[in-house]
């Protein structure tokens, strides 16, 4: 273990499994501090490689990512400290490979809940090749005005608060990564402030000891006196009182161990850190507070009374001529992060996008206000998600029913339609699901399943308007536009399509008014008494009697009910139940191993 | 979290299987648990062995000195057994302070024995100590100047060499049976994360290594790495500890969430209750309490840490406020939300939580006579505290509130002045 400074002003530190407000925290403090290289000289994540982006003060700077320690530590040989910020199961594993790595010096280990055994393997490595572990289960440590690790001292403006810009002349260390934050506070209230704070994490057996940091302060000249936090459970205590007896420290110590209440609680006790149980009585707060007081700490009467003791302290020091009055200097002020400032209603920002249909924000997604939950719960079908989705409300069973009966009624219509016959090419071509998906998807339009749209277009236009179905025929073919919906390659009048008459029972039974499809029929009348093939097709069933499910529910304004016709709607029906049937092809033709496909010369007219 | 005691029946099951994995041989050892759920009959048949032997029976409640406490019956039938067991089951015992009823035996095989070994393996900082002695048993510690003891370092392969102190007394014809045995139980220790383990005694069958008792602890945090090796596992409570239902309740709510939510019932007729943000400073608070002279009147212990979510932190603050209210009296109480300086835990979201709780609470608390003694810092604590402020005013209720400004223990003394002052 080292026996003096661990960082400095320029000490650069590797930083293991990105996280970007950690990072973003020490470039602030460097900023604050005056440093002139960022703290953060690369970072290691797994599997990617590049760079981040982060802000040094009101500059943006790219921080190079690799994806190997080794490679990191070739790339910035002068990083000695390596954050680590893996998860409790790779903790160990990568924490070990840095410890390998000559470059680094220190190893930081953030998780809380590495196997005892794991952080075993470390401390004997750490030991044997003079290096240090702080944590695990730690939030790092602290020189003030230098360098500081993570999330320590958490916020800007706790950093100014408690004077962590600039050095002091308290070296301070604690088990608790909290209340480190809590002291460093307590400490700028009372004395010049923090040299260095380091809270050495809650574990059984953490890297390395209160002592062995106690040890190393009492060798930086700027430290003057030492705070201690200890707490009960474990023995490392101890050999800070051993320290204090051979009187190898020799600046004053102020310490409180925690954990007096222990006695309070009728049965074996463990408290939030794994290194916090009650033992034996000599593990007890109260047994180890009376060891330190014996070898010479300073040692309060309860935690309340700590602040006064280490004032106490302080001030005798000063009396004494000991401490050199720090410098104090403004830090600079730096830029607040839009974020910060739009949640402390400091600023605000315009939004980019507007979005009315779902939310996933909260403990779970919803669809118009109705969570993924209820949805699943309350039995819903897909319909209803696409009334809850499309029409931002829930509709009646009879008519999410309806909708459902339309997508199975479109969801194809053969390997032989353009839509098909695309999807069919392309996923012989070797492109993926999506690309054949889309090829298909993009022949609908005017021709190719558009038809649904229009007749709805046309036959509401006409019906409202009030236009017989003679008027109606007759003023589409002045215009040359065929009638949506009307018209069949293979149904006759006396041999109607089947689809066509469930729908029209269907709604015949449910919907409380069918007056569009009734038009539709006496339209179709009409037609038929011009050629026998002009029946009322599916996409005219469906067009009309979409009108009908609008206008007969009760939940459509009149102007909601134009909106949705104009919009096209009934195009997305189409479009979300053919892709049903375009994915099936596609999976169809890739089951089948089907080659490229070429188009036979027989089969094209080659002509000048 | 951390080092956990597991059940003998458990530390025995796991030396059988892993014994074998390890060295190929096979352990004789037979035991069989017996809870308030098992069906004698149903056991039984599937551990034939208790019908054909004479058989011992002890309460395996993580607790020892068994022996001396007139707790282990020995050469027993399998029909006594049971009426031992029934005459015990559920009932109450103080071990070492500890109050709590038995709930769980283990049956073994009778062994009549000579030698009666002891055997201790610890985890420490800097590698395992390993303790030896060929005078174990119930007068141990009358024996302690015995007790061999060597310390093998991290890292340090564990050979006969370095085991050779512990065994360097045992007649020759039996020395290299325990070397290899210390050495296979050893190795046992470390593969399945063990951080103690002790046999008092172990005593030798056929000149085969056998233990009778059996201590073990394992490291939980180490559970993900030995899912399969553990099998189903249990970590009881420590002896004594019993929940109540709201305590169990915050238990279950615990285990849900990565975050951590701790809550004991020390006093229920406490006038001091807590609700403290943080490991090390919840801790401080209930020390404060007890330093300051008034142990007698803290209601509870009580942590929520690692971010917990606004729900979550409802549903907690839910339980702790309906036990600091309960069975009113007259007399002022105070509750104490306290917490230090947050590194990065959000203030203002983690309050909101315990205010709409407060909010909930509001003739509970007034009932009570409750009065409310907030400290935080953190990100965003200005508005947390803010929204404090606001709602002691909304609801009528006596609250103080504090910042970073303050000391840490400041609302311990003025809860405590709260509950003291006349009327």
């Amino acid at each position: 273990m080292a026996t003096g400074q661990l960082f400095s002003r320029t000490t650069q530190a590797l930083f293991y499994n990105y996280k970007q407000l950690p990072i973003q925290r020490m470039l602030d403090f460097d900023f604050l501090c005056g440093r002139e290289t960022p703290s953060v000289a690369g970072i290691i994540n797994p599997g990617a490689e590049g760079f981040q982006k982060l802000f040094f003060g009101q500059e943006e700077i790219a921080i190079p990512v690799h994806s190997t320690i080794e490679a990191a530590c070739a790339a910035h040989p002068t990083a000695d400290v390596f954050i680590n910020f893996a998860s409790f199961r790779s903790a160990a594993a990568s924490s070990i490979s840095a410890l390998k790595q000559p470059t680094i010096r220190v190893v930081a280990i953030i998780a809380e809940g590495v196997p005892e055994s794991d952080t075993k393997q470390l401390i004997a490595y750490a030991r044997a090749n003079n290096k240090v572990v702080i944590g695990p289960a730690t939030v790092g440590g602290i020189q003030a005005g230098a360098f500081k690790i993570g999330d320590t001292a958490g916020t800007i403006d706790n950093i100014i608060q408690c004077k962590l810009y600039r050095p002091g002349s308290v070296g301070f260390v604690s088990k608790s990564g909290g209340m480190s934050n809590e002291l460093y506070n307590t400490i700028a209230r009372v004395t010049d402030g923090i040299y260095e704070g380091i809270a050495i994490g809650g574990d059984v057996f953490p890297g390395s000891t209160l002592s062995d940091h106690v040890l190393r302060f009492n060798n930086i000249p700027q430290v003057k006196m030492i705070v201690v936090l200890g707490e009960l459970g474990g023995r490392d205590e101890y050999s800070l009182v051993e320290a204090l007896k051979q009187g190898k420290v020799t600046k004053p110590v102020v310490a409180w161990v925690s954990g007096t209440c222990a006695r309070l609680f009728k049965s074996e006790v463990q408290f939030g850190h794994a290194g916090a149980k009650s033992g034996g009585e000599l593990e007890s707060a109260q047994a180890k507070n009376q060891a330190l007081r014996d070898a010479g700490a300073v040692v309060p009467t309860s935690y309340e009374a700590f602040e006064i003791v280490i004032k106490e302290t302080f001030e005798k020091l000063v009396e004494e001529g000991k401490i050199t009055p720090v410098k104090e200097v403004t830090p600079p002020q730096i830029p607040e992060d839009l974020n910060t400032a739009i949640k402390s209603g400091k600023v605000r920002a315009p939004t980019h996008i507007i979005s009315t249909i779902s939310d996933d924000r909260g403990e779970e997604p919803c669809y118009a206000g109705v969570p993924m939950s209820s949805i699943v719960e309350q039995g819903y079908g897909v319909g209803d998600v696409i009334s809850l989705l499309w029409f931002k409300r829930s509709l009646p069973r009879y008519c999410t029913q309806f909708i459902e009966i339309c997508i199975m009624l479109c969801a194809d219509h053969g390997p032989c339609v353009s839509g098909a016959h695309n999807t069919i090419v392309t996923a012989r071509a070797g492109k993926d699901l999506v690309s054949s998906l889309v090829s298909g998807l993009l022949t609908i339009g005017p021709r190719f399943g558009g038809a649904i749209d229009d007749a709805a277009r046309y036959f509401k236009d006409a019906y409202d308007r009030g236009l017989t179905p003679y008027e109606f025929v007759e003023s589409m073919k002045k215009k040359g536009i065929r009638v949506p919906g009307i018209g069949h390659r293979i149904k006759r009048g006396d041999n109607r399509d089947k689809r066509v008459e469930l729908l029209q029972e269907f709604a015949r039974t449910h919907f409380p008014s069918v007056r569009y499809m009734e038009y539709a029929v006496q339209v179709e009348t009409y037609t038929l008494s011009k050629a026998n093939n002009l029946v009322l097709n599916v996409d005219g069933a469906i067009g009309s009697l979409f009108l009908d499910l609008l206008a007969g529910s009760g939940l459509f304004t009149k102007q909601e009910i134009d909106e949705i016709v104009e919009i096209g709607y009934l195009n997305g029906l189409f479009v979300l139940a053919r892709s049903i049937g375009l994915i099936g092809h596609t999976f169809d033709q890739k089951r089948l191993k089907q080659p490229l496909y070429r188009h036979p010369w027989e089969d094209v007219l080659y002509t000048k | 979290m951390a080092r956990k005691k597991i059940r003998e029946y458990d530390s025995k099951r796991l030396l059988k299987e892993h014994f074998k994995r390890i060295s190929g041989y096979e352990l004789p050892i037979k035991s069989a648990q017996v809870t308030e759920s098992t069906d004698f009959n149903e056991l039984a048949e599937k551990e034939p062995w208790l019908s054909s032997s004479k058989l011992v029976v002890k309460p395996d409640m993580l607790f020892g000195k068994r022996g001396k406490s007139g707790l282990v019956a020995l050469n027993l039938d399998f029909a006594q057994v049971a009426i031992f067991v029934k005459e015990r089951l559920g009932k109450e015992v103080e071990m070492s302070g500890c109050k709590g009823p038995i709930t769980t035996f283990i049956v073994e095989p009778f062994i009549p024995h000579n030698e009666e070994f002891y055997l201790n393996i610890v985890s420490d900082r800097l590698g395992c100590s390993i303790s030896f002695s060929e005078c174990g048993g119930i007068e141990i510690e009358e024996n302690w100047d015995k007790v061999k003891t060597i310390f093998v370092p991290t890292g340090v392969p564990f050979t006969s060499e370095v085991c050779a102190p512990l065994v360097a007394t045992l007649p020759l014809e039996i020395k290299a049976e325990i070397d290899g045995f210390i050495k296979v139980v050893f190795t046992l220790f470390q593969d399945l994360d063990f951080t103690f383990l002790e046999m008092n005694p172990f005593t030798l069958v056929n000149g085969k290594p056998y233990p009778l008792d059996m201590r073990g602890e394992l490291d939980d945090t180490a559970a993900f790495k030995n899912f399969k090796k553990w099998g189903n596992i249990e970590f009881p409570l420590p002896f004594g500890r019993v929940m109540n239902t709201t305590e169990s309740f915050i238990h279950g709510l615990d285990e849900k969430t990565s975050a951590s939510l701790k809550f004991t019932v020390l006093n229920p007729k406490g006038r001091i209750w807590t609700m403290v943000a943080g490991g090390g400073a919840s801790v401080i608070y209930a020390d404060t309490v007890g330093d300051l002279g008034f142990a007698n009147e803290l209601g509870n212990y009580a942590e929520y840490s690692g971010a917990p979510n606004e729900e979550e932190v409802l549903q907690y603050a839910r339980v702790v406020i309906d036990c600091a209210t309960a069975d009113p009296d007259g007399r002022k109480r105070a509750l104490v939300v306290g917490g230090g300086i947050a590194n990065f835990t959000d203030v203002a979201a983690t309050f909101n939580g315990i205010i709409r709780a407060l909010k909930e609470k509001e003739s509970k608390l007034k009932a009570a006579r409750m009065h409310i003694y907030v400290r935080r810092g953190g990100p965003n604590y200005q508005r947390g505290l803010a929204k404090m402020r606001t709602l002691g005013e909304e609801i009528g209720i006596p609250i103080e509130v504090y910042g970073p400004e303050a000391t840490m223990t400041g609302i311990c003394k003025e809860a405590i002045q709260c509950i003291t002052a006349a009327a």
